[in-house]
Protein backbone atom coordinates (compact mmCIF):
# COMPACT_ATOMS: atom_id res chain seq x y z
CA UNK A 1 0.00 0.00 0.00
CA UNK A 2 1.51 3.08 -1.03
CA UNK A 3 1.16 6.50 0.67
CA UNK A 4 -0.95 9.39 0.24
CA UNK A 5 1.86 11.69 -0.37
CA UNK A 6 3.69 9.44 -2.25
CA UNK A 7 0.93 8.66 -4.88
CA UNK A 8 0.40 12.48 -5.01
CA UNK A 9 4.22 13.19 -5.47
CA UNK A 10 4.40 10.11 -8.16
CA UNK A 11 1.65 11.87 -10.88
CA UNK A 12 -0.28 14.97 -10.20
CA UNK A 13 -2.89 14.21 -12.36
CA UNK A 14 -3.87 11.28 -9.89
CA UNK A 15 -3.60 8.67 -13.21
CA UNK A 16 -1.74 5.94 -11.17
CA UNK A 17 -5.12 6.12 -9.04
CA UNK A 18 -7.03 4.61 -12.31
CA UNK A 19 -6.31 0.90 -11.40
CA UNK A 20 -7.32 1.28 -7.56
CA UNK A 21 -10.80 2.40 -8.53
CA UNK A 22 -11.02 -0.29 -10.88
CA UNK A 23 -9.92 -2.93 -8.31
CA UNK A 24 -12.34 -1.28 -5.92
CA UNK A 25 -14.99 -1.87 -8.06
CA UNK A 26 -14.58 -5.44 -8.73
CA UNK A 27 -13.77 -6.15 -5.38
CA UNK A 28 -17.61 -4.61 -4.33
CA UNK A 29 -18.99 -6.29 -7.32
CA UNK A 30 -17.05 -9.87 -6.93
CA UNK A 31 -18.48 -10.23 -2.87
CA UNK A 32 -21.34 -8.17 -3.12
CA UNK A 33 -23.25 -9.40 -6.28
CA UNK A 34 -20.83 -12.42 -6.64
CA UNK A 35 -20.20 -11.37 -10.49
CA UNK A 36 -16.92 -10.60 -12.41
CA UNK A 37 -16.72 -6.78 -14.08
CA UNK A 38 -15.30 -6.82 -17.29
CA UNK A 39 -13.44 -4.76 -19.68
CA UNK A 40 -15.50 -3.01 -22.84
CA UNK A 41 -14.25 -3.89 -26.36
CA UNK A 42 -14.74 -0.55 -27.79
CA UNK A 43 -16.01 2.91 -25.68
CA UNK A 44 -19.28 3.12 -26.80
CA UNK A 45 -21.48 6.30 -25.66
CA UNK A 46 -24.47 5.22 -24.38
CA UNK A 47 -27.31 6.73 -22.38
CA UNK A 48 -26.32 5.87 -18.44
CA UNK A 49 -29.44 7.67 -16.56
CA UNK A 50 -29.01 6.41 -12.97
CA UNK A 51 -25.63 8.20 -10.98
CA UNK A 52 -24.97 7.52 -7.81
CA UNK A 53 -22.49 10.17 -5.55
CA UNK A 54 -20.66 9.58 -2.95
CA UNK A 55 -18.80 13.27 -1.64
CA UNK A 56 -15.55 12.92 -0.21
CA UNK A 57 -13.85 15.48 2.31
CA UNK A 58 -10.39 15.88 4.03
CA UNK A 59 -7.24 15.19 2.84
CA UNK A 60 -8.82 14.21 -0.57
CA UNK A 61 -12.02 16.53 -1.58
CA UNK A 62 -14.13 15.32 -4.53
CA UNK A 63 -17.09 12.90 -5.85
CA UNK A 64 -17.16 9.34 -7.13
CA UNK A 65 -20.06 8.59 -8.86
CA UNK A 66 -21.40 5.03 -10.46
CA UNK A 67 -23.12 5.32 -13.69
CA UNK A 68 -25.39 2.72 -15.48
CA UNK A 69 -28.52 2.65 -16.93
CA UNK A 70 -32.09 1.80 -15.20
CA UNK A 71 -31.80 -2.38 -16.30
CA UNK A 72 -28.20 -2.69 -14.81
CA UNK A 73 -29.23 -0.92 -11.60
CA UNK A 74 -32.12 -3.11 -11.05
CA UNK A 75 -30.03 -6.21 -11.94
CA UNK A 76 -27.25 -5.19 -9.38
CA UNK A 77 -29.98 -4.52 -7.23
CA UNK A 78 -31.41 -8.02 -7.58
CA UNK A 79 -28.07 -9.73 -7.12
CA UNK A 80 -26.81 -8.17 -4.50
CA UNK A 81 -30.60 -9.17 -2.88
CA UNK A 82 -30.75 -12.31 -3.80
CA UNK A 83 -34.01 -12.12 -5.41
CA UNK A 84 -35.14 -12.42 -8.92
CA UNK A 85 -35.46 -9.08 -11.15
CA UNK A 86 -38.74 -8.61 -10.97
CA UNK A 87 -39.56 -8.80 -7.22
CA UNK A 88 -37.16 -5.91 -7.45
CA UNK A 89 -38.90 -2.65 -6.11
CA UNK A 90 -38.46 1.10 -5.08
CA UNK A 91 -34.39 -0.34 -3.30
CA UNK A 92 -32.88 0.37 -6.73
CA UNK A 93 -31.60 3.98 -5.47
CA UNK A 94 -30.66 2.18 -2.40
CA UNK A 95 -28.85 -0.21 -3.81
CA UNK A 96 -26.96 1.60 -6.43
CA UNK A 97 -26.06 4.11 -3.63
CA UNK A 98 -24.69 1.53 -1.40
CA UNK A 99 -22.77 0.10 -4.09
CA UNK A 100 -20.68 4.23 -4.56
CA UNK A 101 -20.34 4.40 -0.94
CA UNK A 102 -18.52 0.65 -1.02
CA UNK A 103 -16.70 1.31 -3.92
CA UNK A 104 -15.39 5.28 -2.94
CA UNK A 105 -15.23 3.32 0.83
CA UNK A 106 -12.50 -0.15 -0.70
CA UNK A 107 -10.82 3.15 -2.50
CA UNK A 108 -9.74 5.48 0.20
CA UNK A 109 -8.84 2.25 2.02
CA UNK A 110 -6.39 1.19 -0.68
CA UNK A 111 -4.43 4.60 0.03
CA UNK A 112 -2.01 4.29 3.28
CA UNK A 113 -3.46 8.08 5.32
CA UNK A 114 -6.29 8.32 3.87
CA UNK A 115 -8.76 5.67 5.16
CA UNK A 116 -8.58 7.70 8.33
CA UNK A 117 -7.97 11.42 6.85
CA UNK A 118 -11.04 11.71 4.14
CA UNK A 119 -14.98 11.25 4.92
CA UNK A 120 -17.44 10.29 2.86
CA UNK A 121 -20.70 11.46 2.37
CA UNK A 122 -24.00 9.41 2.37
CA UNK A 123 -24.64 8.48 -1.37
CA UNK A 124 -26.97 10.76 -3.23
CA UNK A 125 -28.89 9.16 -6.78
CA UNK A 126 -30.18 11.01 -9.19
CA UNK A 127 -32.56 9.24 -12.01
CA UNK A 128 -32.25 10.94 -15.55
CA UNK A 129 -29.61 11.75 -17.77
CA UNK A 130 -30.19 15.59 -18.84
CA UNK A 131 -28.58 17.33 -15.67
CA UNK A 132 -24.86 19.08 -15.45
CA UNK A 133 -22.84 18.41 -12.75
CA UNK A 134 -21.27 21.05 -11.38
CA UNK A 135 -18.27 20.00 -9.09
CA UNK A 136 -15.57 22.10 -7.53
CA UNK A 137 -13.11 19.54 -9.15
CA UNK A 138 -9.99 21.52 -10.60
CA UNK A 139 -8.94 18.53 -12.88
CA UNK A 140 -10.82 16.07 -15.40
CA UNK A 141 -12.22 13.62 -13.95
CA UNK A 142 -10.61 9.78 -13.37
CA UNK A 143 -13.07 7.59 -15.31
CA UNK A 144 -12.94 3.68 -15.55
CA UNK A 145 -15.36 2.59 -17.95
CA UNK A 146 -16.53 -1.66 -17.16
CA UNK A 147 -19.08 -4.23 -18.17
CA UNK A 148 -21.34 -5.49 -15.75
CA UNK A 149 -23.44 -8.40 -17.34
CA UNK A 150 -23.12 -7.03 -20.63
CA UNK A 151 -24.35 -3.35 -19.77
CA UNK A 152 -21.72 -0.55 -19.39
CA UNK A 153 -20.89 1.41 -15.79
CA UNK A 154 -19.13 4.27 -15.62
CA UNK A 155 -17.27 4.95 -12.59
CA UNK A 156 -15.63 8.28 -12.16
CA UNK A 157 -13.55 10.40 -9.71
CA UNK A 158 -13.82 13.76 -9.36
CA UNK A 159 -11.41 15.60 -7.54
CA UNK A 160 -10.97 18.87 -6.27
CA UNK A 161 -6.98 19.13 -4.86
CA UNK B 1 -31.15 -21.82 20.90
CA UNK B 2 -32.79 -19.23 18.46
CA UNK B 3 -31.26 -15.37 19.21
CA UNK B 4 -32.80 -12.30 18.48
CA UNK B 5 -30.54 -9.85 16.42
CA UNK B 6 -31.16 -6.30 16.11
CA UNK B 7 -29.36 -5.21 12.72
CA UNK B 8 -28.37 -1.19 12.10
CA UNK B 9 -27.70 1.01 8.88
CA UNK B 10 -29.22 3.33 6.96
CA UNK B 11 -29.63 1.56 3.87
CA UNK B 12 -32.39 -0.63 4.22
CA UNK B 13 -30.88 -2.88 1.39
CA UNK B 14 -27.53 -3.70 3.19
CA UNK B 15 -29.95 -4.35 6.57
CA UNK B 16 -31.72 -7.35 3.67
CA UNK B 17 -27.83 -8.39 2.92
CA UNK B 18 -26.78 -8.50 6.51
CA UNK B 19 -29.31 -10.20 7.31
CA UNK B 20 -29.26 -12.97 4.46
CA UNK B 21 -25.57 -13.32 5.02
CA UNK B 22 -26.48 -13.71 8.86
CA UNK B 23 -29.08 -16.49 7.53
CA UNK B 24 -26.51 -17.92 5.30
CA UNK B 25 -23.89 -18.65 7.81
CA UNK B 26 -26.33 -20.83 9.51
CA UNK B 27 -27.23 -18.89 12.78
CA UNK B 28 -30.29 -19.85 14.14
CA UNK B 29 -32.20 -16.33 14.00
CA UNK B 30 -35.45 -16.32 15.85
CA UNK B 31 -35.99 -12.49 15.45
CA UNK B 32 -34.30 -9.82 13.10
CA UNK B 33 -35.09 -6.40 14.33
CA UNK B 34 -34.23 -3.70 12.01
CA UNK B 35 -33.10 0.36 12.89
CA UNK B 36 -32.22 2.92 10.33
CA UNK B 37 -29.80 4.93 13.06
CA UNK B 38 -28.31 4.58 16.47
CA UNK B 39 -31.83 6.32 17.84
CA UNK B 40 -33.62 4.62 16.27
CA UNK B 41 -31.77 1.40 17.85
CA UNK B 42 -31.93 2.42 20.86
CA UNK B 43 -35.88 2.98 20.63
CA UNK B 44 -35.91 -0.78 19.48
CA UNK B 45 -33.76 -1.65 22.58
CA UNK B 46 -36.16 -0.17 25.07
CA UNK B 47 -38.84 -2.43 24.22
CA UNK B 48 -36.99 -5.77 22.73
CA UNK B 49 -34.04 -7.55 24.32
CA UNK B 50 -31.45 -9.10 21.88
CA UNK B 51 -28.81 -11.08 21.75
CA UNK B 52 -26.48 -9.80 18.73
CA UNK B 53 -26.43 -6.30 17.17
CA UNK B 54 -24.16 -5.44 13.96
CA UNK B 55 -23.94 -1.98 13.22
CA UNK B 56 -22.87 0.60 10.77
CA UNK B 57 -20.54 3.56 11.74
CA UNK B 58 -21.81 6.52 9.33
CA UNK B 59 -25.51 6.94 9.62
CA UNK B 60 -27.53 10.12 10.09
CA UNK B 61 -28.82 11.62 13.35
CA UNK B 62 -27.05 8.99 15.64
CA UNK B 63 -24.41 7.44 14.14
CA UNK B 64 -22.95 3.66 15.11
CA UNK B 65 -19.82 4.59 17.67
CA UNK B 66 -22.29 7.09 19.66
CA UNK B 67 -24.80 4.37 19.59
CA UNK B 68 -22.53 2.37 21.37
CA UNK B 69 -21.15 3.93 23.42
CA UNK B 70 -24.85 4.62 24.97
CA UNK B 71 -25.48 0.66 25.10
CA UNK B 72 -24.41 0.24 28.50
CA UNK B 73 -27.05 2.42 30.40
CA UNK B 74 -30.05 -0.07 28.31
CA UNK B 75 -30.80 -2.48 30.20
CA UNK B 76 -32.06 -4.69 27.09
CA UNK B 77 -28.44 -4.64 25.56
CA UNK B 78 -26.04 -4.80 28.42
CA UNK B 79 -23.88 -7.82 27.69
CA UNK B 80 -25.02 -8.28 24.34
CA UNK B 81 -21.91 -8.25 21.87
CA UNK B 82 -21.92 -5.27 18.92
CA UNK B 83 -20.29 -5.89 15.21
CA UNK B 84 -19.29 -3.41 13.68
CA UNK B 85 -19.80 -3.70 9.32
CA UNK B 86 -18.81 -0.60 7.91
CA UNK B 87 -17.21 1.28 5.16
CA UNK B 88 -14.88 2.82 7.54
CA UNK B 89 -11.65 0.71 7.27
CA UNK B 90 -8.76 2.40 8.67
CA UNK B 91 -6.94 1.11 12.00
CA UNK B 92 -7.98 3.96 13.85
CA UNK B 93 -11.70 3.31 13.23
CA UNK B 94 -11.19 -0.21 14.39
CA UNK B 95 -9.33 0.63 17.47
CA UNK B 96 -12.10 3.41 18.32
CA UNK B 97 -14.82 1.24 17.59
CA UNK B 98 -13.08 -1.69 19.99
CA UNK B 99 -12.56 0.65 22.69
CA UNK B 100 -16.13 1.85 22.75
CA UNK B 101 -17.31 -1.44 22.93
CA UNK B 102 -17.68 -3.49 20.06
CA UNK B 103 -16.46 -6.91 19.92
CA UNK B 104 -15.99 -7.82 15.97
CA UNK B 105 -15.27 -5.26 13.29
CA UNK B 106 -16.52 -6.20 9.55
CA UNK B 107 -15.42 -4.39 6.17
CA UNK B 108 -17.76 -3.47 3.33
CA UNK B 109 -17.58 -4.80 1.26
CA UNK B 110 -18.19 -8.42 2.99
CA UNK B 111 -18.69 -12.27 1.63
CA UNK B 112 -21.45 -14.63 4.05
CA UNK B 113 -18.12 -16.39 5.44
CA UNK B 114 -16.73 -12.67 6.60
CA UNK B 115 -19.93 -12.67 8.47
CA UNK B 116 -19.90 -16.16 9.72
CA UNK B 117 -16.05 -15.93 10.96
CA UNK B 118 -16.39 -12.63 13.19
CA UNK B 119 -20.04 -13.61 14.61
CA UNK B 120 -19.85 -17.12 15.44
CA UNK B 121 -17.07 -16.33 17.96
CA UNK B 122 -19.09 -13.40 19.18
CA UNK B 123 -21.83 -15.44 19.71
CA UNK B 124 -19.61 -18.17 21.60
CA UNK B 125 -17.84 -15.78 23.79
CA UNK B 126 -14.87 -16.52 22.24
CA UNK B 127 -13.87 -12.70 21.05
Amino acid sequence: MKSLSEMLAANGSHENWIPLIEMSAREVFELMLSCQLTVPATAEETTLNVTAMVGLAGQLCGVLSVRCDGKAAELMTSKMLGVPLDKVGPEVSDALGEIANMVAGNFKNKIAGLAEGCMLSPPTVITGSDYDLHSPADSAALEVRLLFEGMPIVISLLIRS
Amino acid sequence: MPIHALIVDDSSVMRKIVERSLRQAGIDLAEVLHAGNGAEALAVLKENPVDLILCDINMPVMDGLEFIKQLPGVENAKGVPVVMITTEGSEAHVVQALSCGARGYIRKPFTPEQVKEHVIPVLAGKS
